[in-house]
């Protein structure tokens, strides 16, 4: 359990290594929340109580999109790439020599860098649309808690996800394809570009029944009070029968992968 | 079992290659990587493992760490099956890869140590004198506290040699763990790995296109081709299987046509100065003399031929048989 602790503050570490692009990424993200606060103003200006939410609502929506777009990997990001260059490169020939288990090793890591990411991009894009709009920032303070709860369990659904499309590397060898794709998806069906309760009839279901609605959408209706009691607990069991259920087909993935797949180069 | 601490026997990879014949059509061939190879090393031993590329080498040692399940045979590292239980046999071996890291790129030297630190679960007081001689030998002092992503080729790898080491493995691993160093790098490596073995006892295997490596740190060596073993046995034992030559370089005191003498030939002529070969098996003094008494010499050498024009030539022997 130790090496894992090391391995999540080591993910933390590096990813708190490089300032100037942590900075970068937060003026970013800022900006695109104005662009985005200004456009739901407009949207909810002509079509109010869109979704189910209020104007304060949605803009503390869109504000929670760009405070977890890091966090939750939205667009994906960081793991894909470099365990997708490691199999690639066949310098995931060394990290099969280890006794550590591969799927556990880079979760911890995520973890990490999920905790750095909310705390580097979260915070002050966060911070800074409270004081430009009027936000429904939760009261009580369990409601908060019970947000950060439900952002831990949604960066492991994401962590999952991104894991499979990794290990996809082993087969195709490129997978920047098959990145491309599950960012697109993930980008749409994590309700990143509008909240999946917008979305009408079966395409609305659909959004919604996906594993991507774990990372930004259930946390965000937890931070807005849209579950409470049993809907809480169901909200969560949602998180954690998907992160669960691709949990076990990336251990599946990994083990088949690494008993019968060549691992790259000389 | 201690003499055969690791152990191949009849051991064989195949893979099968797709190839594009047509538009659509792919032909599928089988391409044996490693084919029957047996032997064992004893434990304590340092041995030389070379090939030149696509011979099987990297396959083999793949094998050998559990990353590779063999097509054929039976694999056994310290009595463990490595491919059935990798992860228990991960806590008795090393490996280095030499063109491959495992140290985390963006934090500094020390955080990839803490880590092994952990995974191998070593007893903090083992990890501390460990670490204490890694440095001193290595050279990592000044390195600890510096990222990774700026340490040079010849200090990442020292590193990474390091890094394999703190939690006392019993087998170690090299694959080619002086590849693209400089001299001075090379020499550090080298002595470390000489103390390694003779102190602690480590059994080491070593693939490498260096042949200095294996020189000056292998009593064995293995030589593999075409994924057969095609030499296992003492260094010296390689000349004579190579039928090597040695060279008698002489400074005659004008430039005179090619030197005749029984027993060697002229291979090249340059000015005053000629070359001449010999077996390396005959005495070079009777030879030495005979020039002497019919030419005007004035200085001369002998120059050994280097295991590599050896094996060089035995690969080349193969290929043509």
């Amino acid at each position: 359990m130790r090496l894992y602790a090391v391995v999540a503050a080591g993910g933390f570490r590096r990813h708190a290594t490089y300032r100037v692009a942590t900075a970068a990424g937060v003026f970013t993200n800022t900006v695109f929340g104005f662009i985005l606060a200004y456009t739901f103003t407009a949207l909810w200006d002509e079509r109010p109580q869109l979704g189910g939410y209020d104007l304060s609502q949605a803009l503390t929506y869109v504000w929670l999109g760009q405070a977890l777009l890091m966090t939750a990997a939205l667009m994906g990001g960081g793991l894909e790439s470099e365990l997708m260059e490691r199999i690639r490169t066949g310098d995931i020939a060394i990290d099969l020599c280890r006794p550590a288990d591969l799927q556990l090793f880079w979760l911890a890591g995520d973890l990490g860098r999920a905790a750095f990411h909310l705390l580097g991009r979260g915070v002050v894009p966060m911070a800074v649309g409270a004081l430009a709009f009027d936000l429904a920032l939760p009261a009580d303070p369990f409601v908060w808690v019970a947000f950060l709860v439900a952002v831990a369990l949604g960066v492991v659904v994401s962590f999952a996800i991104r894991f499979l499309v990794a290990l996809s590397a082993f087969w195709l060898l490129d997978g920047a394809g098959v990145a491309q794709i599950t960012w697109l998806v993930g980008l749409f069906f994590s309700g990143m570009v509008l909240p999946l309760t917008v979305f009408p009839g079966g395409l609305g279901t659909l959004a919604q029944a996906l594993p991507w609605s774990a990372l930004l959408q259930i946390p965000a209706d937890v931070f807005l009070g849209k579950h409470t009691g049993w809907g809480l607990v169901r909200a969560y069991g949602f998180q954690l029968g998907w992160a669960a259920l691709l949990l076990t087909a990336g251990r599946l993935l990994q083990s088949v992968a690494t008993r019968r797949v060549v691992v790259q180069g000389g | 079992m201690e003499s055969d601490f690791i152990q191949l026997d009849g051991v064989e990879k195949v893979f099968d290659v797709r190839r594009k014949t047509g538009r659509l059509r792919r032909e599928k061939t089988r391409v044996r990587a490693v084919d029957a190879i047996s032997f064992s090393v004893p434990r304590g031993e340092m041995v030389g493992y070379i090939g030149p590329n696509g011979a099987g080498k990297s396959t083999t040692i793949k094998m050998l760490t559990g990353i590779l399940t063999p097509s054929a045979g039976r694999v056994r590292v310290a009595g463990i099956d490595p491919a059935r239980e990798r992860t228990r046999l991960a806590r008795h071996i090393g490996v280095v890869f030499g063109q491959r890291t495992t140290l985390w790129w963006d934090l500094p030297l020390r955080d990839s140590y803490r880590l092994m630190h952990r995974m191998y679960r070593i007893p903090d007081d083992r990890f501390k004198v460990n670490m204490a001689r890694c440095v001193e030998l290595l050279d990592l002092g000044e390195l600890l506290d510096v990222p990774v992503r700026q340490l040079s080729l010849g200090q990442r790898m020292r590193g990474d040699i390091a890094a394999a080491l703190l939690h006392d493995p019993e087998v170690l691993y090299l694959d080619e763990p002086t590849i693209g160093l400089d001299v001075i790098s090379k020499a550090k490596v080298r002595d470390f790995l000489r103390d390694l073995n003779t102190e602690r006892g480590t059994t080491v295997l070593l693939t490498t296109h260096d042949l200095t490596d294996i020189e000056q740190l292998c009593k064995r060596v293995m030589v593999i081709d075409h994924g057969r073993l095609v030499y296992d046995g003492a260094l010296a034992g390689l000349h004579e299987v190579g039928e090597s030559e040695r060279t008698l370089v002489v400074d005659l005191e004008r430039e005179l046509p090619p030197v005749e003498v029984a027993g060697a030939r002229v291979v090249k002529v340059e000015g005053p100065r000629q070359w001449l070969a010999f077996p390396a098996s005959v005495s070079a003094a009777p030879l030495v003399a005979a020039v002497a008494q019919r030419y005007p010499l004035v200085d001369l050498s002998v120059r050994e031929q280097d295991i590599e024009a050896v094996i060089a030539k035995m690969y080349a022997d193969r290929s043509a048989l």
